[in-house]
């Protein structure tokens, strides 16, 4: 499907979801509850098949955090986005989507360790590129370090 | 002596954990791997990065976009061209800037030339995990050949950072074509040494066929792209899937391989060599004359909005998300590396492996460690 029968089709079947788009790509937000099923729904129903999350990240949007999820699909090729506000700056939290594509264990890794979001239900939850006693988490916008020298 | 009956099946076995790394010359970088083994048997792999961790990601937020062009190279030493490009499409892409036929071509050039570099410095350093040291030498010739050509039009042997939004930095010097050409006849030569040397290799084929066997569902659920992906069986060329600056005028095969182990691997990296070198063939005879670049204002300003742009990189889709508040510097821009979902197939191909099977899997999968830290 093109963009915009893709951004169609999202809009019928999850009437109650805000369906948006980028320059590229539809983008379909959800609630951190729906996320698991409607990604089960994603990937396995035939007129979609995205089976392959090409990329998962975090947008730090002050106050509130963004979780960006690419999916692709191997057998049409067309793509979309998905999103989720987390509102809770303090304790942001998300269910993993390790259960649906298990790519999602080192990305979620790398979040984890640059935003502080947890993911539940995730294998190894573990600080990937910085070392566990690391203060603060450095992607995040209000990220505060004297060590930084502005040119 | 009646005593001492002991069967080997009484005897107790126990787990033992080996760091390999930082510094060993199997990871190809500072990537420490926790083995978990059995005997010679691995039971686990954990990866541990961030040795090099330099926070591009971070970097990129308080610098221009022009200037983050000059980042990226240092993500993937070994493809600098090709991330440089990835950079400079999204910027076009978003500041709708048209790029001339000449800088088109030349791009595309630069690019399949990277990606020789890259696949002759990983066909010697394959082989040379594997026990075979002379092809080490052997590519690191036959890349220098290359990178004197990169050093004399770019004036870089490694970060050129030679391709930026609008065209290339400046124009290729006017013998160009000429020793490209005769750099392509002598690569065409020593690609025959190759074959000799490893591909027809007993020893060489007993210890990748077979091994590493990575099935075309667990690829896709991985996020597994590149030749680690077409190896699989799993078509995920970016250069026929979604075209850019002219590939899809250009005729080159998309090798794909069923094998799934290291060998199928092997084979399509060598492979892509030469429709790399096919692809450049196409381009050098009618190269476009005109500008090489399009003149763009001091300080780019991206409209407010999110853009993806992915490109081929010589180990898998290379991607870059930008998100656009409609200032001079990006919101976020994050780098989706191959590297960093392709090491998730370390540990589903090599448990139940000896460990020197475990330095094949991982000198076939190519993996760059500034590419995963960034």
């Amino acid at each position: 499907m093109i963009k915009e029968e893709l951004k169609q089709y999202l809009e019928q079947t999850f009437p109650s979801a805000k369906v948006d788009e980028t320059f590229d790509f539809p983008v379909l937000f959800l609630t951190k509850e729906e996320l698991i099923p409607v990604m089960k729904q994603l990937r396995d129903a035939p007129e979609t098949k995205f089976n392959f999350l090409f990329c998962e990240t975090a947008v730090d949007r002050n106050p509130e955090f963004e979780m960006v999820y690419h999916l692709t699909s191997t057998y049409y090729h067309h793509d979309m986005m998905v999103k989720v506000i987390l509102e809770d700056r303090e304790n942001p939290e998300i269910e993993s989507v390790y259960s649906v594509w298990e790519a999602a264990d080192l990305y979620e890794d790398e979040i984890y360790d640059l935003f502080g979001i947890r993911f539940t239900n995730h294998p190894n939850l573990r600080r990937i590129f910085l070392t566990d006693e690391w203060v603060g988490y450095p992607l995040r916008k209000d990220y505060q370090d004297d060590r930084i020298i502005s040119l | 002596m009646e005593n001492q009956t002991v069967t080997p099946s009484e005897l107790k076995t126990e787990e033992f954990v080996v760091n390999i790394g930082p510094q060993h010359p199997a990871t190809h970088g500072v990537l420490r791997v926790e083995v978990t083994l059995d005997g010679e048997t691995v039971k686990d792999v954990l990866p541990h990065l961030g040795y090099i961790h330099r926070g591009i990601e971070k970097m990129t937020e308080s610098l221009g976009y022009k200037q983050s062009i000059f980042l990226t190279s240092r993500m993937d030493y070994l493809s600098a061209h090709i991330n440089n490009h990835l950079c400079a499409l999204a910027i076009e892409k978003a500041a709708q800037i048209e790029v001339p036929a000449r800088a088109k071509a030349i791009r595309i050039i630069m690019d399949e030339l990277q990606r020789l570099t890259s696949h002759e410095l990983w066909w010697g350093s394959c082989a040379m995990d594997i026990g075979a040291v002379t092809p080490f030498f052997l590519g690191f010739r036959d890349r220098e050949r290359i990178l004197e050509l990169f050093e004399q039009n770019t004036g870089n042997r490694l970060t050129m950072s030679y391709i930026i939004p609008g065209g290339v930095m400046n124009d290729v010097r006017p013998d160009f074509v000429p020793k490209l050409k005769a750099l392509l006849k002598s690569i065409k030569d020593y690609r025959k040494e190759y074959d000799q040397l490893i591909t027809g290799n007993y020893i060489f084929q007993h210890r990748t066929q077979g091994i590493g066997v990575l099935s075309k569902e667990q690829a896709i659920s991985l996020g597994c792209t590149g030749p680690t992906a077409r190896a699989s069986g799993l078509s995920c060329d970016i250069r026929k899937l979604y075209p850019y600056d002219g590939y899809e005028k250009l005729d080159f095969k998309e090798v794909i391989d069923y094998g799934c182990d290291n060998w199928a691997r092997y084979v399509v990296r060598m492979e892509e060599m030469s429709q790399s070198i096919h692809i450049i063939e196409q381009l050098l005879d009618n190269l476009p004359t005109g500008d090489y670049r399009t003149k763009l204002k001091g300080v780019l300003k991206l409209p407010a909005g999110e853009y993806y742009q992915r490109v081929e990189s010589a180990r898998g889709e290379l991607g870059v998300y930008i998100v656009s508040d409609g200032g001079a510097k990006p919101y976020r821009m994050k780098f989706r590396t191959p590297c960093y979902s392709n090491l998730g197939a370390v540990k589903p191909i090599s448990v139940g492996m000896k460990i020197a099977d475990l330095m094949a899997n991982m000198a076939t999968i190519d993996l760059v460690i500034p590419d995963m830290d960034r």
